[in-house]
């Protein structure tokens, strides 16, 4: 008990709460008015304050770079997540996609568009498999998405032996800037963004996603063949992930079997964050991009701010439970 | 049976319930009723569905407060104290403490624990050291178990019992509370007459031993046999307290307060049009009981047609399996024999988009948990089930959708603020309107309606009634599944009887009394353990001995049969029964 007692005075005094205690009543409100949004914008206008370095154009665009892996495999996760299914698989599937790409091109010698089409094709079967899984095999997303997550990463290692793919230098131009300053990862997570919006917003399948993980059964007496839908839902996941593995990779100009391993708790909190439930049947791809921007800037903040890796790891736990937290307040208050 | 009552019901007063109101968004549920409950009495709770008898249980129990009014229940639970005085009911645990034990029509039990330890749930005794104590636990929940007459050991799980031991299982677990008030919602309705007389037994003991129970039920001839006061709800006020001995023609007009024909504003063509849907021998087996017996078929044998224009009644008991019928011809379950024919053409099983293509809508008995998207906008329940026509090019019509679900909304009259509310915050009927609403964005000419004015206002249900008059009109006929015996009566042009997972009988319009429907829907094998007739037995011989039985009783003057009912003549099969 007294053990227990003393724990409270040893957690570290969060940032915000510590020096910008005047921003305090203000920061609430924003965040409460404005949901993720405003979260982001309070984020930035502390890290500003804290750092002079921060608001530099440059810089703004690094953060953007940070971004953009989570981001591009959180819009994927938000289809799974709207469904009110979760998908563990994606950091895995995407070092799997890279992987492939990479050993096409440079050990088998395909033709770059062949081996990038190959790479996203593998995310698709990835996510085919899961959705199979969970849709007709009735496996929880949870289970299903786990073992998927082992598979992939297995079979990246498997690709590549172990060791590191140089990336074919067409792909790499990914990772590359246009004109010398705007990053080429930050144009695919916008153009990924907005198609992931349309996605949501005007198709069948996502419309359909809204309503099955609103109530499945619902959804099933109004004739939508829900497992069906389950399948092209995982497949655009795993679609995602590919793209998402292949601009990492292109950044770093090789294919690693280990890279974004993780990432999959990154996506998963971005969505959250973006103010989807994980119980389903809400989710927005602008919330998704702004969760990412959320932990991309904290990152690149406490960076700045010469933090040190291992309070990076609390703050941004902190970060992602008052960021919930919040959403979950302005919700309540809504209703 | 009437040994054990009395004219005068009961001791002292244990509850009271004084000018009690409680309003939801859209609904006043209750509106100032009174309620006396005393020791030692069975208070039956009379009313039509949606009356408010629900609201006040769970006001007694402490799931809903009330707006206005005030609750009194008798001092100390050791009962010494003499005075009512008020409470607050805030949980259920308030309502432990008060010693309000109620059970439901769904039981709070957990199927993977055993009878024992769901009795004693969260209050295990438990031993010097602070665990479960498990001798204590089943010694004592065995002698529960023989107050209630349930032959089952301790251990046995939840999960292997049937309805009706379930059910004793839930009165055992309000015994081991030493409730002085039980509130029993239901409790026959899914009993057989052979369980129902072991349930009364064990109630007629309770009173014996000073417990007030209020009683709920939907059967008439119960109150009589059971009962000692009734106090009649009705649009959520408390119409009337009368004496169980009421003859059942004034508990009625009690209950429904005014003419049927007001209510039920039935509207029809002269003669229906051409069959659009036609069952035939639909069957399905039943899952296999625990230890390998064969289970009684959900639904066997179905045969019936529904014309264009027509509004067909699908009567019976809870269980009987009406709602597993419109579910397999809707394509929602599978079904192991028979055709489901519309317009002559054969729907493919398992397939609710085939059935859907082929004009049928179902609006589903749990509007919350299976007609609406709750959390998602009014617009997007609307056009839910017409999302592929209205995709063209890969992308849906958003604007277009937004028109239709005006248009639909304007029509039924749904009381928004707007078509991106969120269909949560709609009242029971509104919210009613809205899972109808689908079905007419969509080319229906079926419309399979379970129980579409459940929990719903009377004016809201007036407004449906009407809706279903148009439909008709327009040539589309309806399937209307009900529990509301007034309102099959009302509405509908022929009444089909279910009973045990068969058509015990079909009625016409001028023909269909409450009585007549009642008589069909209790008949058939009644006990299971009577009939241990595997799935597929031949009809006459699994249903002779109980038939036998029933229609020995007296025959309603307008019973008639369908060809297709296995009924046999009074006396005729009572040898040729096959009770192996």
């Amino acid at each position: 008990m007294t053990e227990l007692l003393k724990t409270p005075e040893e957690t570290p005094p969060s940032l915000e709460a510590g020096r910008g205690a005047a921003f305090g009543g203000w920061f609430t409100r924003v965040v409460l008015k404005n949901g993720p949004l405003g979260g982001l914008i309070a984020l930035v206008v502390v890290m500003a304050a804290l750092s002079k370095d921060f608001l530099n154009g440059q810089n703004l665009l690094n953060v953007g770079v940070q971004a953009s892996v989570t981001a591009i495999l959180a819009f994927g996760v938000t289809f799974v997540i709207v469904s009110a299914g979760i998908d563990l698989s994606v950091g895995s599937v995407a070092a799997l996609s890279a992987t492939v790409v990479a050993w096409a091109a440079t050990h088998e010698g395909l033709p770059v568009w062949c081996a990038v089409l190959l790479g996203l094709a593998v995310g698709v079967a990835a996510g085919l498999v899961s959705g199979a899984l969970v849709a007709y095999g009735r496996l929880p997303a949870f289970i299903a998405t786990l073992a998927m997550l082992s598979v992939g990463r297995g079979l990246a290692l498997v690709v590549s032996g172990g060791t590191p793919i140089p990336f074919p230098s067409s792909v790499s131009a990914l990772g590359d800037t246009l004109g010398g300053w705007l990053p080429v990862p930050v144009l695919v997570m916008i153009a990924m963004g907005l198609i992931a919006a349309v996605i949501l917003a005007r198709t069948y399948t996502g419309r359909a996603m809204f309503a099955i993980g609103g109530n499945e059964e619902a959804a099933r007496l109004s004739g939508i063949h829900v497992k069906r839908r389950k399948l092209v839902i995982y497949a655009l996941s795993g679609l995602f992930a590919a793209v998402a593995g292949i601009v990492l990779a292109a950044r770093l100009t090789s294919a690693q079997p280990q890279a974004a391993s993780g990432y999959e708790l990154d996506a998963i909190a971005a969505v959250v964050i973006g103010g989807a439930s994980l119980s389903g049947g809400s989710g927005k791809a602008s919330g998704t991009l702004i969760g990412a921007l959320i932990l991309a800037v904290l990152r690149n903040g406490l960076n700045l701010l010469s933090v040190s890796a291992f309070w990076q790891q609390v703050a941004t736990g902190v970060v992602i439970a008052v960021a919930v937290l919040l959403d979950t307040l302005r919700r309540r208050s809504a209703r | 049976m009437t040994g054990v009552k009395d004219d005068v019901p009961g001791g002292r007063e244990l509850l009271r319930v004084e000018g009690v109101t409680k309003s939801f968004p859209g609904v006043r549920a209750l509106d100032g009723v009174d309620l006396s409950l005393r020791s030692g009495e069975v208070h039956v709770l009379l009313g039509e569905n949606g009356a408010g008898k629900s609201t006040l249980i769970k006001m007694l129990s402490g799931a809903h407060r009330p707006d206005q009014g005030r609750i009194l229940a008798a001092g100390g639970a050791d009962g010494s104290a003499d005075g009512l005085h008020e409470v607050h009911i805030r949980s259920a645990q308030d309502a432990e403490r008060i010693g309000i034990a109620t059970i439901y029509q769904e039981f709070n039990l957990v199927p993977g624990l055993t009878v024992a330890e769901n009795i004693f749930l969260g209050r295990q005794p438990r031993t010097a050291l602070g665990l479960v104590d498990r001798k204590t636990m089943r010694a004592r929940a065995a002698e529960l178990l023989r107050r209630v007459r349930l032959d089952v050991s301790p251990s046995t799980p939840v999960a292997e019992l049937g309805i009706a031991r379930l059910q004793m299982v839930e009165i055992a677990k309000a015994l081991s509370l030493d409730a002085r008030v039980l509130i029993m919602d239901e409790p026959t309705a899914v009993l057989t007459s052979e369980e129902v007389e072991t349930l009364f037994g064990i109630v007629r003991e309770l009173r014996a031993d000073g417990v007030g129970v209020i009683f709920i039920t939907h059967h008439l001839e119960e109150i009589g046999a059971l009962g000692d006061r009734v106090t009649v709800l009705r649009d959520g006020r408390s119409v009337a307290e009368v004496p169980a001995t009421t003859d059942e023609d004034e508990l009625i007009r009690l209950m429904v307060g005014r003419d049927i024909s007001e209510q039920y504003p039935r509207v029809r063509p002269d003669s229906p049009g051409a069959p659009l849907l036609r069952v035939h021998g639909l069957t399905r087996h039943g899952a296999r009981g625990s230890k390998g017996a064969p289970a009684r078929p959900v639904f066997e044998g179905v045969d019936f047609e529904v014309r264009a224009g027509e509004v067909v009644g699908l009567a019976g008991l809870v269980g009987a399996g009406r709602t597993e019928v419109a579910r397999a011809l809707f394509g929602v379950d599978r079904y192991d024999a028979g055709t489901v024919e519309v317009d002559g053409r054969e729907l493919a099983p398992g397939d609710v988009r085939a059935a859907m293509r082929a004009g049928l809508g179902l609006v589903p008995e749990d509007r919350k948990g299976q007609g609406l998207v709750l959390d998602a906008s009014l617009q997007d329940n609307l056009v839910l089930a017409r999302l592929d026509r209205d995709t063209r090019g890969g992308l849906v019509d958003r604007r277009g959708q937004r028109r239709e679900a005006a248009a639909v909304a304007s029509q039924l009259k749904v009381r928004m603020s707007g078509l991106g509310q969120s269909a949560r915050t709609l009242s029971g009927g509104n919210q009613q309107k809205i899972v109808i609403g689908k079905w007419l964005l969509t080319e229906t000419r079926l419309l399979i309606l379970d129980e579409p004015t459940r929990g719903i206002d009377v004016g809201a249900k007036v407004e449906i009634y009407q809706l279903i008059n148009e439909l008709t009109a327009a040539g589309c006929a309806v399937l209307m599944i009900s529990s509301d015996l007034p309102e099959v009566l009302g509405m509908s042009d022929r009444v089909l009887v279910m009973a045990q997972g068969r058509i015990a009988g079909e009625l016409p319009a001028g023909q269909a009394t409450q009585d007549a429907v009642m008589e069909l829907a209790v008949q058939a094998p009644k006990s299971a353990t009577g009939s241990r007739a595997p799935a597929e037995a031949p009809k006459p011989t699994a249903d002779g001995p109980t038939e036998a039985a029933t229609a020995a009783g007296p025959a309603g003057p307008a019973l008639s049969a369908t060809p297709q009912n296995p009924m046999k003549t009074p006396g005729q099969s009572a040898m040729e029964g096959s009770d192996d």
